[in-house]
């Protein structure tokens, strides 16, 4: 039996984001939030183990109110439980408080073989809570794997580098970072999402996890001061014409005439 | 105790070069000396690096170290600037430097800023970086609270210096080499081309819209009659393996005067590599997708039929 614990994370939807235009500031209130697409994918992995080798899936997330809501689908996905922290005293920390918060949570959790994680969050990208969870628990860190299976309790991965893709080993207990390449998430089934809502889900503020908001708030050390999307401005025109060759005839025009094409 | 550093370290000896430029302005600014980490199996050519900035060179020299691995390299970072008077660590973005970046800010219990297209330092010191987050769409600008600061630097971010006739200190370190607990069993080498695309005036792209690899060569006769290089959008190449390099927040951000999009969706992990653009044209079958909304020319249409179009249009008109 291997126990998975799966992290993930609640963020908005990317693409509807607006940005205000005189403040240039993103809007993101009100926004739905949902399962970063690559952690569904730490999650869809876990499955798959899961499948071939038997076992256990505990999916975690540190988030808000809204945590509960975005997680049923991780339940429904396949998760066989669930557990938020939510704390407001934590809302807004970095990456370096999130990875103790977590570490505590797992150690709560316990007895777990394997941890998995996405290679980066989509909204902060700041690619730290594997490895920084794998440093405080003292593990190996097994990270952007596009591709893996369990053998008598080792783990078999492939890694995704820039110049190579590394074939490696290693024994459990084991942080794991995946890619976005190393499968595509299930769509859950409408019974599915009936069943997740039975599922056992644990909701933990910090005391419950042994911490002090305020003391782990305090020890956050990276502060966003501004945010601010850059200013483009596109033409945004859409050549139309009764065919092809006289649209294509519009834009060869229009490419020529913007002059982007001397040498 | 040394006085107030600042370390760049990167296992991509170029990007090491690169960082070494702005960590000689940071460590200007802090009254610090830059010292420059270099770690492997064998160092060549180490007065490079004073050369290019660095007041010192902090080598570690272990057959161990012959190829990179996080829990080894991890120790060796550790252990080497146990006795230095960390300001700033400055790390090389890569992947491996990504991992370890953040291993070493966790064990040093402190903050760190990832992918930074802009740094500098306040006049308490603290280190400011600017980075792209939600996905590409928004720059976050960070400040550090708290040494030591550390922060990653991706590519090409920044020039690296001329070389100049310094001086400098050479410091061969022995320390703990610790052993891995992941093993490597086999390393396959990618096709690593370099497509030319981050100097390119003019990229033509290829999305999901197409079907078939064979089909590229309509992408490729357009490129031809512009001069201009292929890139594409990240499935194209991490999940088909089409082509090598792809443009977008996890690939190649680029700058050209023209891009033109094909069969390209537009996502926002996309969009991001392409900013910088003069002038985005893009052809897409669907009226609603978001890459007409960031073009300056679109055509609703299909690939198939337009780009051979586009492409006899151009070459009648550049005669
Ligand atoms: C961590 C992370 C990082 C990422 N980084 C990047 C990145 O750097 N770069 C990147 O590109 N992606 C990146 N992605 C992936 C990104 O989210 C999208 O999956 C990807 O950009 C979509 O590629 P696409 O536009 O080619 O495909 P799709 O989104 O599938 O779009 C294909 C488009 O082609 C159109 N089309 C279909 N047939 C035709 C036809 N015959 N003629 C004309 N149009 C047609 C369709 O209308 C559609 O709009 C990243 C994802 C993650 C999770
Ligand atoms: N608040 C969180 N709760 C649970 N998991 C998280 C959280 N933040 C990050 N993670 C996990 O850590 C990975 C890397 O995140 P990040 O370091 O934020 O890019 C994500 O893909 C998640 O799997």
């Amino acid at each position: 039996m291997t126990k998975i614990i799966v992290l993930l994370k609640d963020i908005v939807d990317l693409n509807e984001i607006k940005i205000d235009p005189s403040t240039r500031q993103p809007r993101t209130e009100g926004l739905k939030r949902r399962i970063s697409d690559v952690d569904k994918r730490a999650l869809e992995a876990a499955i798959r183990l899961k499948e071939k080798n038997d076992g256990e899936i505990a999916a975690l997330s540190m988030g808000s109110d809204k945590t509960r809501t975005a997680m049923l689908e991780a339940l429904a996905i396949g998760a066989d439980s669930l557990y938020i922290v939510n704390d407001s005293g934590l809302a807004g920390v970095d990456a370096l408080v999130t990875s103790k918060v977590l570490k505590a949570a797992v150690e709560k959790i316990g007895g777990y073989d394997l941890i998995l994680c996405g290679e980066m969050t989509l909204d902060s990208l700041s690619a730290q809570v594997g490895p920084r969870l794998a440093e405080l628990l003292g593990l190996p860190q097994v990270t952007y794997v596009k591709q893996m299976d369990l053998e008598d309790g080792k783990l078999r991965a492939v890694r995704d580098l820039e110049d190579v893709d590394e074939v490696v080993e290693v024994e459990l207990p084991a942080v794991v970072s995946v890619v976005r390449e190393i499968n595509e998430a299930r769509i859950p089934s409408l019974m599915s999402i009936m069943r997740a809502k039975k599922k056992p889900t644990e909701e933990w503020d910090a005391s419950a996890l042994g911490l002090s908001a305020e003391e782990m708030r305090a020890g956050s050390s990276i502060e966003v001061v501004k945010l601010e999307a850059p200013l483009v401005e596109r033409k945004r025109i859409v050549i139309e014409a009764e065919t092809v060759e006289e649209a294509a005839a519009k834009l060869a025009d229009a490419i020529i005439s913007e002059g982007v094409m001397e040498a | 105790m040394t006085g107030k550093t600042v370390v760049a370290y990167s296992e991509d000896r170029e990007l090491g070069l690169q960082i070494l430029s702005k960590g000689r302005e940071i460590s200007d600014k802090l009254g610090a000396k830059l010292n420059a980490l270099v770690l492997g199996e064998k160092i060549i050519d180490p007065k490079e690096y004073i050369t290019h900035g660095a007041d010192r060179v902090l080598i570690v020299e272990d057959p161990a170290l012959g190829s990179f691995a996080v829990e080894t390299y991890r120790g060796v970072v550790l252990d080497a600037l146990k006795d230095v008077d960390l300001e700033v660590l400055l790390i090389g973005a890569t992947k491996r430097g990504k991992e370890l970046a953040a291993r070493v800010a966790a064990a040093l219990d402190t903050g760190c800023m990832t992918e930074c297209i802009e740094i500098d330092v306040d006049e308490e010191g603290r280190l400011l970086g600017e980075r792209l987050t939600y996905g590409g769409s928004v720059i976050s600008s960070q400040v550090s609270t708290r040494k030591p600061h550390i922060a990653t630097i991706p590519p090409r971010t920044f020039k690296k210096a001329e070389p100049s006739p310094r001086e400098g200190e050479i410091s061969v370190l022995d320390v703990d080499i610790q052993d891995r607990r992941m093993k490597v069993v086999e390393s396959r080498e990618k096709a690593r081309g370099d497509a030319g695309l981050a100097e390119a005036p003019i990229v033509v792209s290829a999305g999901r819209g197409f079907k078939d690899e064979a089909d590229l060569k309509l992408l490729e006769e357009l490129a031809e009659t512009l001069g201009a290089k292929v890139g594409c959008s990240r499935p194209i190449a991490a999940d088909l393996g089409w082509m090598e390099e792809w443009i977008g927040i996890s690939g190649y951000k680029i700058s050209p005067k023209l891009y033109i999009a094909c069969g390209i969706s537009g996502t926002i992990q996309h969009a991001a590599g392409i900013r910088d653009a003069q002038i985005i044209v893009s052809v897409n079958n669907q009226e609603g997708a978001n890459i007409h909304e960031i073009s300056d020319y679109s055509i609703v249409g299909d690939i198939y039929t337009v780009i051979p179009a586009l492409t006899k249009a151009l070459k009648e008109r550049m005669k």
